[in-house]
């Protein structure tokens, strides 16, 4: 810990590992995202895909970079973001690893919202879009509301999400069964989670809800760290508890509907992003940006791996990210039991 | 037929006699009807905090001790009545101008995977911080202080689940010390301790009571180390004040019968003087209860 003070007052507190690994994490995001623009069927130089970036390269290049591969990779970070800082809030607010939003329902949500725009309306890119993200809010709220008793709890939080999922899971395959073939087929590649040919339409409304949310939930970390010594304890310090858990829920919900509104119910990014960057930072508390960085870095590396890795057989990003994150959390979870934390 | 002038709601009302009443004792609780949905656990119950007081709060299981302290807390609102904090209705206060005034250490305590008693312990300065003022000097000075005076500033870097049950005790304490409120509320801060621990605790309270001045609320369920340290003592028994007063005055064979339903001797405390209560030996306990039957 390092103590931040100005003569103008501002003071802050300042965890060295903590800012390393978010830079770290900064660095490795952006390189993965140079080397996903450079390579491909028309390969571009690192040197070459940085200079037209900052504006200053030749039109065939220009082309490829910014109205290609870009908006892709920037779909790929926001998405990464988005999903990490949700599960993040979500399992801070639940007190449980397992209270993130894959695992609650409400990528199940979002995907009964777009299989019914899929299946029974055989709706546009943009309507399956917009279905995610309705059926993603639907369910965060329908969660919210069965869980509260007297306010918000961890426990009860999860059960109910976890029951929630069940049911939405079952409707879904209901939807499945329904759809022809066609439709069936689109319907999985939606579920397995994609950022193929995704474009600036996909990125403004994306970063639009980052700019706004963003900065409102780091402002609510503060309090958001006193909860997690129970709400007596917030409350005695003045934490106006059930009105920041309310905020909070309200946000993770939205970035995380709007996440997989994008690219899809792109898994395990949620569930192990915020669980990596506290194994990584060892610091307490809910790590917002440390996990936001490496739900980013985490997508941006999954979505290199699957379509770099497997030739030509290119590989929806919703699978490696499974795999990549799966694992890493497994070898971490087994090296620090011997360093007796968990 | 004159229409009715819509009147306040009662307990939003601060009358001048309130603001005099703030003048003499800075915690009150007025009338307060408490419970939880329907239950109802105590009802006009009234119960002034004398100020710069240690006053412990005695009685029996589920007579209403800690719902008293959670209401008195802004915790839990009273359905009806008012619980005034230096004259004002302690729910229409800001939450974090409360937090300034009166900390509370509850049962119910996380401490978060990984965090070190440093970290801990700085927690506390929340109310007094903000978004561009996160760690002043002030802020460091005071932790330091607070664990300082409760005897863990060597623990500050280990994780505080490594540390005894009656070491993390005091850390919490010193989290409610870093608060810098006026008054303190202590919700059974001794249980699962063992008898050491439990001294350790009740030291470290008359001495923040004694040497800084501070007014301290605490939930005992040991009526002798309530007498012995509590300069007032509040018998409660299902949600009503059975006594109040400073112990040597108010501790009776009578009191604790009534409060507790035991038999008992008092006699005086070889070291302090206080009242110690002596229960009656089994067999004489039967014979009396059978007797009062």
């Amino acid at each position: 810990m390092k103590a931040i003070r100005t003569r103008a007052g501002l003071s802050f507190r300042l965890d060295v590992r903590t800012t390393a690994v978010v830079t770290l994490l900064l660095v490795a995001a952006l390189a993965a995202s140079v080397v996903l623009i450079g390579t491909g069927d028309f390969e571009i130089p690192a040197a070459d895909v940085v200079r037209t970036l900052l504006g200053d390269g030749d039109a065939g290049q220009e082309f490829i970079i910014n109205d290609l591969r870009l908006p892709r990779v920037l779909v790929g970070l926001l998405v990464g973001a988005a999903l990490g800082l949700g599960g993040a809030l979500f399992q801070s607010i639940a007190r449980n690893p397992l209270g993130s939003p894959d695992v609650l329902g409400l990528g199940q949500g979002s995907t009964a919202g777009a299989l019914t725009m899929i299946v029974l309306f055989q709706g546009s890119a943009v309507e399956v879009a917009g279905g995610a993200l309705v059926g993603g809010l639907v369910t965060g709220a329908a969660i919210y509301l069965l869980a509260w008793k007297r306010g918000v709890h961890g426990y009860r939080l999860v059960l109910v999400g976890i029951g929630v999922s069940a049911f939405i899971t079952a409707v879904n395959s209901y939807l499945l069964t329904k759809a022809d073939f066609v439709d069936a087929a689109r319907a999985v590649v939606w579920m397995t989670g994609s950022l193929n040919g995704r474009d600036w339409d996909q990125v403004w409304p994306l970063l639009a809800l980052c700019a706004v949310l963003v900065p409102l939930v780091l402002v609510y970390g503060r309090p958001l760290r006193m909860l997690e010594m129970g709400d007596d304890v917030a409350n005695a310090l003045g934490v106006r508890v059930e009105r920041t858990r309310a905020v909070l829920l309200l946000a993770s919900v939205l970035l995380t509907a709007a996440a997989t509104a994008a690219a899809g119910p792109v898994s395990f990014v949620a569930l192990t992003a915020p669980q990596l960057a506290r194994r990584l930072t060892r610091s307490p508390g809910p790590n917002l940006m440390p996990a936001m960085f490496m739900g980013a870095a985490l997508l941006i590396v999954a979505d290199l791996a699957s379509q770099r890795a497997f030739g030509a057989d290119q590989l929806p990003v919703g699978v490696v990210t499974g795999v990549l994150g799966g694992v890493y959390l497994l070898w971490l979870l087994v090296t620090q039991r011997k360093a007796g934390r968990i | 037929m004159t229409p009715v002038p819509a009147e306040k709601p009662r307990q939003e009302l601060v009358t001048p006699h309130d603001q005099e009443r703030a003048a003499v004792n800075r915690l009150i609780a007025d009338d307060v009807t408490l419970g939880y949905d329907q239950r109802v656990i105590a009802e006009k119950l009234s119960v002034e905090i004398p100020d710069n007081s240690f006053t412990v709060i005695v009685g029996p299981n589920a007579c209403g001790k800690s719902t008293l302290l959670r209401a008195l807390s802004r915790m839990l609102k009273p359905s009806a009545g008012r619980v005034l904090l230096d004259g004002n209705v302690i729910q229409s206060m800001p939450a974090k101008k409360v937090a300034k005034t009166l900390g509370l250490l509850p049962q119910s305590s996380i401490a978060p995977d990984g965090i070190t008693v440093g970290d801990l312990v700085a927690r506390g300065r929340y109310p007094h911080q903000g978004l561009l003022r996160q760690w002043s000097a002030e802020d460091e000075r005071i932790v330091d202080e607070s664990m300082e005076s409760t005897g863990v500033r060597e623990l500050a870097d280990r994780y505080v689940d490594e540390l005894s049950g009656g070491q993390r005790q005091r850390v919490w304490i010193a989290m409610a010390l870093a608060q810098q409120t006026p008054l303190l509320l202590l919700d059974e801060p001794t249980t699962f301790l063992d008898i050491q621990h439990q001294l350790d605790v009740l030291d470290l309270c008359a001495e923040l009571h004694e040497e800084q001045g501070r007014t301290l609320v605490a939930v005992l369920h040991d009526l002798n180390h309530a007498a012995r340290y509590a300069t007032h003592l509040i018998a409660l028994r299902d949600g009503a004040v059975i006594a109040e007063g400073a112990p040597s005055e108010i501790v009776t064979a009578e009191l604790v019968e009534q409060t507790f339903g035991i038999q008992c001797q008092i006699i005086d405390d070889p070291e302090s003087g206080t009242p110690l209560v002596i229960p009656a030996a089994r067999t004489g306990r039967k014979t009396l209860a059978k007797a009062a039957t």
